[in-house]
């Protein structure tokens, strides 16, 4: 089928405008991040020197104002809109609402270059990457609906979203084109989008699990009487506890895992029907597995004494190193059967 | 039986036994032996043994994916090992060319295995004892678990148990009285997420065994076949490669036969690039079944009779006619290799026999021929919109009659070097094309024919491992998603008001993490708390 330029050139427009909404969604989430008060109320939790919000604004604020914010510390619900926090609220708002929007224009690019190219959109490296980035940002919109309260992480997930994304438009482009015979299987359906999705979900796991190693720093040096002066951990004062961080870690890699695996088993799969094997230790299949096993250790060690917490978000973080390493070395250093980049 | 090492009764031990065996230790009875072999065992299917033996086999992967491995690229292996003798040999000895073959990655991955089994078979036992068992005893107080509420019930403690029990439907609850009128009633469920648990080791066990058998009991031939050519059968001498399974020795394949290759075609998107590639192949089955048909294509093999057949790669053969002076008129034809996405191909036509001296048609086919001026020849598409040819013409001794063998797609450049061989010509042709060598005779391109590339397979372990990986999801999803979690009821009779009412104190916990265990807790007891309503409507 002729690839329509038109609807092909659409889907570039479509991207690059994604990429620039996410951009100034970041900017808005490091807006809520630096100017909201959630750092605060997250140091009196964690039983660092209190500075008492309601206090603060009374000293400065006018007394009409002092009792609204009163009312809110104590019945623990967000503060009402006042002075900078409120300003800082209010840009959090602004960033989910950009990120929504940034995500419609990349399925929007994605949806156009499957029409442009008459085949799923996750034929090379820039289309596999645009899908990874659409899967952790809507990851990250879907725990956002069920924990409303960890809005202002979206920076951290933002991130490296952009990043990648930036990385797709550019080193990884790829001009829309049909796909060689071999790709031509409704197993591409299932089997790229389930890797992509496990990939994008895994993404997030490793956001969550830096922020816990942050955060755990911070709350060790807070414990030991010390303030933490050094530049990540001083971020900590402003991160969610770490309990709530490694629960978050953990039940991301716990939904990604077996999607992850499914993704795997349907690649042998259409192995089987493509290459006469379902498994041939080619490197894109054997780094596959090494990132499944370290995945599989990272789920056992944090059910195991004396590898909870750091060692396990440690083997957490190396799982996702793996990750990279396939998708970016692999494909573009190593020569393999799946050498589907379309990079010249 | 006595732990003493020294003792003479045991003069029938092998000395070599003996000097391992450690100095006995105060443990309670057992022979020093056991222990240490109990203490071994206990050791490896610890899970910090699990963990350690699951980063080694990662770690053993990965010169398996950035070193060349012979079982998949044999010719990059031995350009590696030009390249670094040394350090390759080195690596060879050691099997790092061939590393999911070598002895220590076996071992990593069995110890592994072992180890789990040693796990999950004392899981799963304990798991069918919990299964018989009723949940757990009720705590005495209930307000110091994760969850807990309390209610007034309608009725005597035991009607509210009762009650209550028929109310947790899904769950396992247990009722026990206790002596000054108290009814307390357990309730667990999730027991689902053990049986997942165990599902997905035992399903990864299973996958082994499946590999395994593929591994020691299949194979693979491949075999190029021309269009119109002869076919090939499923017999070891036969395939132009055989790889065969451990315990395979070539006899008893399955009777299978590839009759011919009657067409390949390929078609192809304006942009030129391949869109579909379809050989059709004429088949038998058993020792003289019937013909049949089959069109292979990319991602569809024929699975027949316990083989596949796969269409694996394809390509031209030129055909060439040669006439020579005294009328003799010999048609040769042989497969070129492709040498990249143009299908640029490159191989030799060799006439041993049919005319003397011998002659040898070496060169390029160029399926869609563009010429770049300065007398090589080009492809510009892999489709055969404008074939063409561009071959040096030898005559002489081919050097086949040594013995040596050679590539069929050159020549054997040393008989040029010694004078056997000398170029008489170097031309190109367009279909119908003719050139005329110094002795009269001419050579002339009469087009092309493709070829394929066919692979019979066999794995019989290949079912056995499907289902185990479908079991192997199954398993992860239950032992992820599922909770196991547990409700407590302390069910006392009122000690004011009218007689016939209960208090009930509810606790709940949930026994693995995962969220929402509060909110289902509060749906229980909602649920719970209608109940005498429920009674009375």
């Amino acid at each position: 089928m002729p690839v329509d330029a038109g609807l092909a050139s659409l889907s570039d427009q479509l991207f690059t405008w994604a990429i620039v909404v996410y951009s100034v969604a970041l900017v808005s989430y490091c807006a809520e991040y630096a100017f909201g008060r959630r750092g605060r109320v997250a140091v009196t939790s964690a039983g660092a020197p209190r500075s008492a919000p309601a206090t603060e604004s009374a000293s400065i604020l006018p007394a009409s104002e002092v009792a609204p914010a009163a009312v809110s510390v104590a019945t623990g619900e967000p503060p009402a809109p006042d002075g900078p926090s409120g300003r800082a609220e209010r840009s959090g708002q602004v960033a989910v609402a950009l990120t929504a929007v940034g995500l419609a224009l990349q399925l929007g690019s994605l949806v156009t270059r499957g029409l442009a190219t008459g085949r799923v959109p996750w034929g090379n490296m820039y289309e596999f990457a645009s899908v990874v980035g659409a899967t952790a940002v809507a990851a990250f919109l879907a725990v956002l609906v069920r924990m409303p309260r960890i809005r202002y992480l979206g920076m951290f997930v933002m991130l490296p979203v952009v990043a990648l994304l930036f990385l797709a438009g550019t080193v990884l482009y790829a001009q829309a084109a049909p796909l060689v015979p071999a790709l031509r299987s409704y197993w591409i359906v299932i089997h790229v989008t389930t890797i992509a999705m496990g990939t994008g979900i895994f993404l997030v796991s490793f956001v969550a699990t830096v922020l816990y190693l942050i955060r755990r720093k911070w709350e060790v040096a807070v414990e030991g009487g010390r303030r933490p002066s050094r530049f990540p951990v001083t971020l900590g004062s402003r991160l969610p506890g770490a309990v709530v961080l490694d629960r978050m870690a953990y039940r991301t890699v716990a939904f990604g895992f077996p999607v992850y695996t499914f993704g795997i088993i349907a690649g042998a799969i259409w192995a089987e029907a493509a290459w006469g094997r379902y498994w041939g230790w080619d490197p894109k299949e054997t780094w596959a597995f090494i990132t499944w096993v370290v995945y599989a250790a990272y789920l056992h060690a944090r059910a195991t004494a004396g590898w909870r917490g750091t060692a396990a978000a440690t083997v957490n973080l190396g799982a996702f190193a793996t990750m990279i390493f396939n998708f970016f070395v692999v494909n573009m250093v190593v020569s393999g059967l799946h050498s589907y980049a379309g990079l010249t | 039986m006595s732990a003493n090492p020294d003792a003479p009764a045991r003069g029938d031990v092998e000395p070599a036994e003996l000097s391992t065996q450690p100095e006995p230790v105060g443990t309670g009875g057992g022979s020093g032996l056991l222990a240490v072999a109990r203490n071994g065992w206990r050791r490896l299917t610890s899970m910090r043994t699990a963990l350690v033996l699951l980063f080694l086999l990662a770690l053993a992967a990965i010169p398996g994916s950035l070193l060349p491995q012979r079982p998949l690229n044999p010719i990059k292996v031995d350009r590696y090992l030009a390249e670094h003798p040394g350090l390759g040999r080195f690596l060879g000895r050691l099997g790092f060319f061939d590393v999911f073959a070598t002895p220590w990655f076996a071992a990593i991955y069995l110890l592994l295995f072992i180890s789990v089994v040693g796990c999950v078979v004392p899981r799963l036992r304990a798991h069918v004892r919990a299964l018989r068992t009723p949940p757990a005893v009720v705590p005495r107080r209930l307000d110091r678990l994760p969850e807990s509420a309390s209610y007034q019930g309608d009725g005597t403690p035991a009607e509210v148990g009762a009650a209550a029990r028929r109310r947790l439907r899904g769950w396992r609850t247990a009722t026990s009285e206790e002596p000054d009128g108290v009814v307390t009633v357990a309730a667990e469920r999730g027991y689902l997420r053990e049986t997942g648990n165990l599902l997905f080791h035992g399903a990864l066990v299973a996958l082994l065994v499946g590999i395994g058998a593929g591994r020691l009991w299949g194979y693979q031939g491949t075999e190029l076949l021309v269009e119109g050519g002869p076919g090939v059968c499923n017999a070891v001498p036969l395939y132009d490669s055989f790889r065969p399974g451990r315990l395979v020795d070539g006899s008893n394949l399955e009777p299978f036969c590839v009759d011919r290759l009657d067409s390949f075609t390929a078609t192809y998107d304006p942009d030129g690039t391949p869109s579909t590639f379809q050989a059709d192949i004429a088949y038998t089955l058993g020792d003289d079944g019937p013909e049949q048909r089959y069109a292979l294509r990319v991602n569809e093999p024929l699975r027949v009779g316990g083989v596949r057949v796969y269409l694996v790669s394809h390509g031209f053969a030129p055909r060439f006619a040669v006439r020579t002076p005294d009328g003799k008129r010999v048609e040769a034809s042989a497969p070129f290799l492709p040498q990249d996405g143009t299908l640029l191909s490159e191989g030799a036509v060799k006439l041993l026999d049919e005319v003397r001296p011998q002659l040898a048609l070496y060169g390029f086919f160029a399926p869609f021929a563009v010429d770049p001026g300065n007398g090589t020849i080009r492809s510009a598409s892999p489709q055969p919109a404008a074939p063409g040819v561009a071959i040096v013409v030898y005559r002489g001794d081919l050097g086949l009659d040594s013995g040596t063998a050679q590539s069929v797609y050159s020549i054997d450049q040393r008989q040029v070097q010694r004078g056997a061989l000398t170029a008489v010509a170097t031309t190109k042709l367009a279909p119908g094309g003719s050139t005329r060598l110094d002795d009269g005779t001419t050579i002339t391109f009469d087009g092309y024919r493709e070829w394929a590339t066919l692979q019979v397979n066999r794995d019989p372990g290949q079912l056995t491992a499907l289902v185990s990986a479908g079991l192997v999801v199954l398993g992860l999803l239950l032992s992820l998603a599922v909770r196991r979690r547990r409700i407590f009821l302390r069910i006392s009779p009122a000690t004011d008001g009218p007689g016939g009412r209960s208090v009930v104190a509810v606790g709940g916990l949930a026994r693995t993490d995962g969220g929402g265990f509060a909110s289902e807790f509060a749906r229980v007891v909602e649920r719970l708390r209608d109940q005498p309503s429920a009674r009375e409507d």
